[in-house]
């Protein structure tokens, strides 16, 4: 990759505004196989190269220090979202489904549902989850422990946890559950340009878009779980009807594949950082913490976009009203310049601040779903496992904007 | 128009604190205040039929909506009658309080959500036009079919009647002395769907909206009474205790810092997240104590029951909180 600091006129065929301006380019491609195999080289480099930078294979400009991520990510009135989250922008472009009514949208629009969802998902409605969770995930590490101590962590555990308990929780039907995880890879890569990682899910995009919509209809949800709450919010009037199938549809899509290679990222960190692992079960009531430092140190949501509504001023350089910028949340957690010894993974870091759940008023409403998810699983596990070893050649899964683990081969010593 | 982004915001104590920066004459006994961060740095985003509690330098903490501009995210502004009976509230803010001043903050929390619909219809007696003031400019926004019906003693003491009349026919003025009591039924005609009829004022006008919608779909009407009592326990501005049940350890968190700065300092790590009581991260469960909220999360009745508490922001009323660390 080459960066210039270049004397750049950055204008294209869809702004009227054209602006002069010193603004560092380069031409990597972050959503190449190449990059996302690896893409730390390439964080380092846009961090380095300055505040802003254009990336001219695309035409968009990102940011990857922490500093300017966390301004852009709280700044909703200077850096929308209902232009998309995505590189796509909605408006211009026909979204490829009906925009999310929370990721894709702006005040005054996005007040509704969130209010509702952040009741529904906050940490006291949680609560009644708490015990449950614990005995499903202690269940499942038993039965997988005594199906042999050699095994690939994904499939075996923490693909298999989350679609244990999540969809239950939302309440829907036990039937087609399996294609939750290939609509949430599709919908996440379609934050992306659309390459071959798009091309790849786009045959099954109308099958599986209709099969999460017909899960999203009050006739199909359970009378309890997050799905009902959501419909209840509508019989109230906090949302309107025609609503509440969105706001579920945002669940299913949102909540699956995020915390699979949430958890997956946490596995991967501990049986690669044994003496980690040691601290962990000497006090379990670490996992919270230890989950939240994975989440920094590996990003599982690498990236998303913001479109900025107004000329905006990012260091010396003019981002014209209408544009899109890329922000690198992953770049953001391992700066260097907000973080000691960023590309530790460390159990005594406070990791509290980092943006891999996003910031201000988009910032991630099932964090705390996600994180009853992962204290429930590493509980169970820092009781029954001594040590957790790699036990061959790991896999990535790539996509546009996940960081994923396709395998991780693991040998696990019962305690 | 080239804006440049602030600063990142820092944490805890900048959110805590604000100054006055305005004090405006509104109408007879009505005044507004404008607030920022002394860093001039985002304040908490907050949305339309919002309140925040304000600690006035006496000590005492009193709730006001929100009637500015959501869009600008380094003022809030605030109406404010003088209450004749006012024990120090409301008179203290007309009478002493004054430009750069700083008064102690929590909140903002909305207990009276403007939720989607096609058409609404708003009804604010007196001070109660606070609260609606953004509603209807969120309305306008929207392209929502609105009304607003204003009721007020006098036209003199009714506030913020120029940026209404930019509205025209959509805003019906009523002050009592010219026109009588309000004509409710008139305003809201028959009973119907797709309607949230949103009303903010006395007691007696809530009452009689109550009655007015008694034929209406469920739901429809939504009501913030006007609290204009002085109630309240005084916030404590001196150091207390906080002890945490399972190490047994007491930390004093002074008036200057956070209880979870306070913690951290002994080395105990509670995970947070936003560090201004919006994200829910650092939810810590109270066993004894009485916390003094400052969060954007809990209702009311969370509040009340006090069993858990936002240590990134939230204090305590009492000498000692424990809580479960
Ligand atoms: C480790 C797991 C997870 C990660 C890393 C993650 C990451 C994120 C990030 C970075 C955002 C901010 C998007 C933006 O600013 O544009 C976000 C938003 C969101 N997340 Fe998560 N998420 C996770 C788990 C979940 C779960 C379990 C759910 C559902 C229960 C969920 C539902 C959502 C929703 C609905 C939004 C949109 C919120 C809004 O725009 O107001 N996420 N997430
Ligand atoms: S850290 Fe977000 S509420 Fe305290």
């Amino acid at each position: 990759m080459t960066v210039t600091t270049a004397t750049a006129t950055t204008a294209t065929a869809t702004t009227a505004t054209a602006t002069t301006a010193t603004v560092p380019t380069s031409d990597v491609d972050p959503f190449s196989h190449e990059v996302l195999e690896d893409p730390l080289p390439m964080h380092a480099e846009l961090r380095d190269a300055g505040p802003v930078v254009l990336l001219s294979r695309h035409d968009v400009f990102a940011m990857a220090r922490y500093d300017e991520v966390h301004a852009a990510l709280v700044d909703w009135q200077g850096f929308q979202s209902a232009a998309g989250v995505g590189m796509s922008n909605f408006r211009y472009e026909e979204p490829w489904r009906p925009p999310s009514l929370l990721l894709e949208a702006d005040p005054p629009r996005h007040d509704a549902p969130r209010r509702v969802l952040q009741k529904v998902l906050g940490p006291r409605a949680l609560r009644r989850l708490h015990e449950r969770w614990r005995a499903d995930a202690e269940a499942l590490v038993d039965e997988v422990l005594a199906a042999g101590t050699e095994f690939d962590a994904v499939p075996a555990l923490t693909s298999v946890f989350p679609l244990r308990v999540f969809p239950d929780a939302v309440g829907i039907g036990q039937e087609g559950r399996e294609n939750l995880l290939p609509y949430g890879d599709h919908a996440f890569n379609a934050f992306g340009p659309s390459n071959d990682l798009v091309a790849k899910g786009a045959p099954r995009v109308a099958e599986l878009s209709g099969w999460v919509a017909a899960q999203c209809r009050r006739e199909a949800l359970a009378p309890e779980g997050f799905g009902a709450d959501i419909w209840a919010a509508s019989d109230r009037g906090d949302i309107t009807p025609e609503m509440a199938p969105l706001v579920v549809r945002s669940l299913l899509t949102a909540g699956v594949d995020t915390t699979v290679h949430g958890l997956s990222a946490v596995l991967y960190a501990f049986a690669t950082h044994p003496d980690q692992w040691a601290r962990l079960r000497s006090d379990p009531s670490l996992s919270r913490v230890a989950f939240d430092e994975a989440v920094r140190w590996e990003s599982p949501v690498q990236t998303f976009f913001r479109t900025a509504t107004t000329d905006v001023r990012i260091g010396d350089t003019v981002v014209p009203e209408g544009r899109k910028i890329l922000m690198f949340l992953a770049a953001a957690n391992r700066d260097p310049r907000r973080w000691a010894d960023p590309d530790a993974f460390d159990l005594f870091r406070d990791p509290s601040g980092h943006v891999g759940f996003g910031m201000g008023i988009h910032q991630c409403v099932g964090q705390h779903v996600a994180r009853l998810e992962a204290e429930s699983l590493l509980t169970a596990l820092a009781r029954r496992v001594r040590t957790i070893e790699l036990a061959g050649p790991t896999v990535r899964h790539h996509n546009n904007t996940l960081r994923a683990w396709e395998s991780i081969p693991v040998r696990m010593t019962p305690a | 128009m080239t804006v440049t982004t602030p600063a990142v915001a820092p944490a805890g104590a900048d959110v805590a604190t604000l100054r006055v920066v305005g004090k405006q004459v509104q109408a007879e006994g009505v005044l507004t205040l404008d607030l920022a961060a002394p860093s001039g740095g985002r304040l908490r985003d907050w949305t339309p039929g919002s309140h925040v509690d304000l600690v006035l330098p006496n000590g005492l903490t009193r709730q006001y909506s929100l009637c500015g501009d959501r869009f600008d995210p380094t003022t809030y502004r605030v109406g404010v009658l003088l209450e004749p009976e006012s024990r120090g509230g409301s008179a203290y803010v007309h009478r002493e309080l004054a430009v750069g001043d700083v008064v102690g903050i929590g909140g903002p929390r909305n207990n009276f959500p403007l939720v989607p619909a096609d058409t609404y219809l708003f009804v604010a007696g007196g001070i109660g036009i606070t609260p609606l003031l953004p509603m209807v400019r969120q309305a306008e926004m929207l392209g929502a079919d609105w009304r607003l019906l204003y009721g007020g003693r006098t036209r003199r003491s009714m506030a913020f009647l120029d940026e209404l009349s930019a509205h025209g026919e959509r805003v019906l003025v009523r002050p009592q002395d010219e026109t009588g009591l309000l004509d409710l039924a008139g305003f809201l005609g028959g009973p119907r769907p797709g309607v949230r009829v949103y009303s903010c004022g006395p007691a007696p006008l809530l009452a009689a909206m109550e009655a007015a919608c008694a034929e209406w779909p469920p739901y429809t009407l939504r009501t913030e009474r006007f609290v204009a009592a002085d109630g309240g326990a005084p916030a404590r501005t001196a150091p207390f205790e906080v002890e945490l049940a399972r190490t047994g350890t007491t930390v004093t968190v002074d008036p200057g810092s956070t209880v979870l700065e306070a913690l951290d300092r002994v080395g105990v790590e509670v995970l947070s997240s936003c560090r201004r009581g919006v994200c829910g991260t650092c939810e810590t469960t109270v066993l004894a104590g009485r916390p003094d909220h400052r969060d954007a999360l809990l209702d009311d009745d969370e509040r009340a029951a006090g069993d858990c508490m936002y240590v990134c922001v939230s204090r305590s009323l009492d000498d000692r909180l424990v809580l479960d660390l």
